[in-house]
């Protein structure tokens, strides 16, 4: 029986032959992730940890990223308590304040593998199919009844198939990709379908991958996948993962999808995500000369080094706008690392550009960096939910590192391609 | 029984906005902050028994189940809707929280409507006019008939 990628390893964690859409499967993740929520989801099963401890101290990965350094008395007793429970329990895979953001913690690692099946209390830990593991978000009550058991279920997703050709134009991203097709098929539009990316994505890097599989959840998805090739084996033998240690899994030619659809890169343009929706999306040309008082460069989606350098590439020599804030956050302790040996965060600084410490930073609303009522912010983030950034009377834009930049020295929406010539 | 309407996309944030998300985990710190960028009379005026009917991807966003927990304390008895999001759909049965997606019933809704439910029969009466629902499956069922997840968790752990 012919199967799609999501049916394919779900069978194999089934221990199941072939299986189905929307048939219900019993699996045993390979890894969990949790982040600051750890503290309320340990709560939740103090007998019983005290009982039982947790099913197996592998299976964890804790990384401290939501609200880093804490902002209250209240988020810092949660780190100390997440830190005790590490201790107690022998958590191996802890990542305390400043490793980064989680999701890219988990790549970055090795934690995340081709073939592997990760859930993750965290909508965004749809990210790993950047390296072709399978990967979903669940609650935090499911997350605490795994910690305990280590078996969930799942249902098995129907699948719908991307095919992306062509080639991108100068000063358009993967960023901009993932919003044209959310645009495209809407906030909705792949409703707990499992996605797969195929046709020239030879072209994009991990790094790239990385922020289109993060927006999965975006459209909806499950999960989101880049099948397995040599850009992944390169990735990863560059982290010290040899090929021996991994078995991609790969759909098969004549699988059955429940859509197909095709895009065409070289027709796609840079583009925003107006308020208050991901897919409320236009091209940046027609958002040009909007005024914004905040910029953000950084997240799970778009704080990478890549995302940095074309940020540097732009600011350099140049300032932002004394009308905008500029707020810069790598996405992990090594991305902070070679961006100060290659000149990048120097350049960001020297620009204007403020750095925070590697995590989530005002995405969620939390601290550093939250909006006044009437401000707009430009962002690289993947939400632009009304109050998102802490304040319901702001608006939230999202778009590629390039159009973030350039908009940062004019203070104005503006099109990235007016600046990157070539 | 009052039934409030709201439309499509309704997210986490506007469920229970994302700044709160780790000082209140208890539904009574949840409760005061339910929908308060979405609606603000709702935590004021909701009661026990109501029904909330909305568009399509209600929940999307977030893995966030405090919203979850703080309709289910409020005592809303099924949020009604043309589709959910999927982790808000899960963190829904882990807490016992009825979920019915039925675009028809809620395309059929208009202000004042009488609403009456059959759960066990999948059934929803809007104005009349009966819609049904299609049933969980048995391996869910079983996690909202104990109670919630964690306690279907412990009774696991106990037959162990």
């Amino acid at each position: 029986m012919s199967m799609t990628f999501v049916e394919k390893i779900l069978a194999k964690y089934a221990g199941e032959k072939n299986v189905v859409p929307n048939q219900i499967v019993t699996v045993h993740p390979d890894h969990l992730l949790t982040h600051d929520n750890t503290a309320a989801i340990i709560q939740k099963i103090k007998p019983e940890l005290k009982e039982y401890g947790v099913c197996d101290k592998s299976l964890s990965i804790i990384v401290l990223d939501h609200v880093i350094p804490a902002a209250s008395e209240k988020t810092a007793t949660n780190h100390k308590v997440i830190r005790e429970f590490v201790r107690t329990h022998n958590i191996g895979n802890f990542f305390d304040v400043g490793a980064g953001v989680c999701h890219q913690i988990v790549v970055e690692k090795g934690l995340a593998l081709p073939g592997k099946l990760l859930l993750g209390s965290d909508s965004h830990t749809c990210s790993y199919g950047a390296v072709g593991a399978f990967s979903s978000g669940i609650d935090r009550t499911e997350a605490a009844s795994l910690m305990l058991t280590g078996e969930t279920w799942l249902k098995v997703p129907n699948s719908i198939k991307m095919t992306l050709s062509g080639k991108l134009k100068l000063g358009v991203s993967a960023k901009d990709v993932v919003l044209h097709i959310i645009g495209d098929i809407s906030a909705s539009g792949a409703n707990y379908c499992s996605v797969e990316f195929h046709g020239d994505v030879g072209q994009f890097s991990i790094e790239e991958r990385f922020t289109v599989a993060n927006m999965g959840v975006e459209m909806g998805a499950k999960n989101a996948v880049f099948l397995v090739d040599d850009v992944t084996k390169k990735y990863l033998g560059s982290i010290g993962i040899s090929g021996s240690s991994y078995d991609p899994i790969y759909p098969d030619g004549d699988a059955s999808y429940m859509q197909e659809l095709e895009y065409d890169l070289s027709g796609i343009v840079p583009m925003v995500a107006c308020p208050h929706t991901v897919d409320n999306v236009k091209p940046a040309s027609e958002m040009d000369g909007l005024e914004i008082q905040q910029c953000l460069i950084g997240t799970c989606t778009n704080g990478r080094f890549s995302d940095l350098k074309i940020a540097a590439d732009i600011l350099k020599g140049k300032k932002i706008s004394p009308n905008v804030r500029l707020l810069v956050l790598p996405a992990s302790k090594k991305i902070y690392q070679d961006a100060l040996r290659a000149g990048v965060i120097e350049t960001l600084v020297e620009s204007g550009g403020v750095v925070l410490p590697p995590g989530c930073g005002p995405c969620l609303g939390a601290h550093q960096g939250v909006l006044a009522p009437g401000e707009r912010c430009l962002s690289t983030a993947n939400r632009n939910f009304k109050g998102r950034m802490g304040c319901k009377e702001a608006e939230i834009f999202l778009a590629s590192p390039a159009t973030v930049a350039v908009s940062a020295i004019h203070g104005k929406i503006t099109d990235p391609r007016e600046v990157i010539k070539k | 029984m009052k039934v409030w309407k709201y439309g499509d996309n309704i997210n986490t944030d506007m469920l229970f906005p994302g700044k709160y998300t780790y000082t209140c985990s208890t539904a009574e710190e949840i409760k005061p902050h339910l929908l308060e960028d979405l609606d603000s009379s709702f935590s004021k005026q909701v009661k026990v028994g109501d029904i909330i009917f909305a568009g399509k991807n209600f929940g999307c966003g977030s893995s966030r189940e405090q919203p979850v927990i703080g309709l289910k304390a409020v005592g809303i008895k099924a949020v009604v809707a043309e589709s959910f999001a999927r982790i808000f759909y899960r963190a829904s049965i882990n807490q016992g929280l009825l979920l019915i997606e039925c675009p028809e019933a809620v395309k059929a809704y208009s202000k004042g409507d009488n609403i009456e439910l059959d759960v066990d029969n999948g059934k929803i009466i809007v104005s009349g006019k009966m819609f049904s629902f299609p049933k969980l499956p048995e391996e869910i069922l079983a996690i909202r008939d104990a109670g919630g997840l964690l306690a279907y968790t412990r009774s696991k752990l106990k037959k162990k």
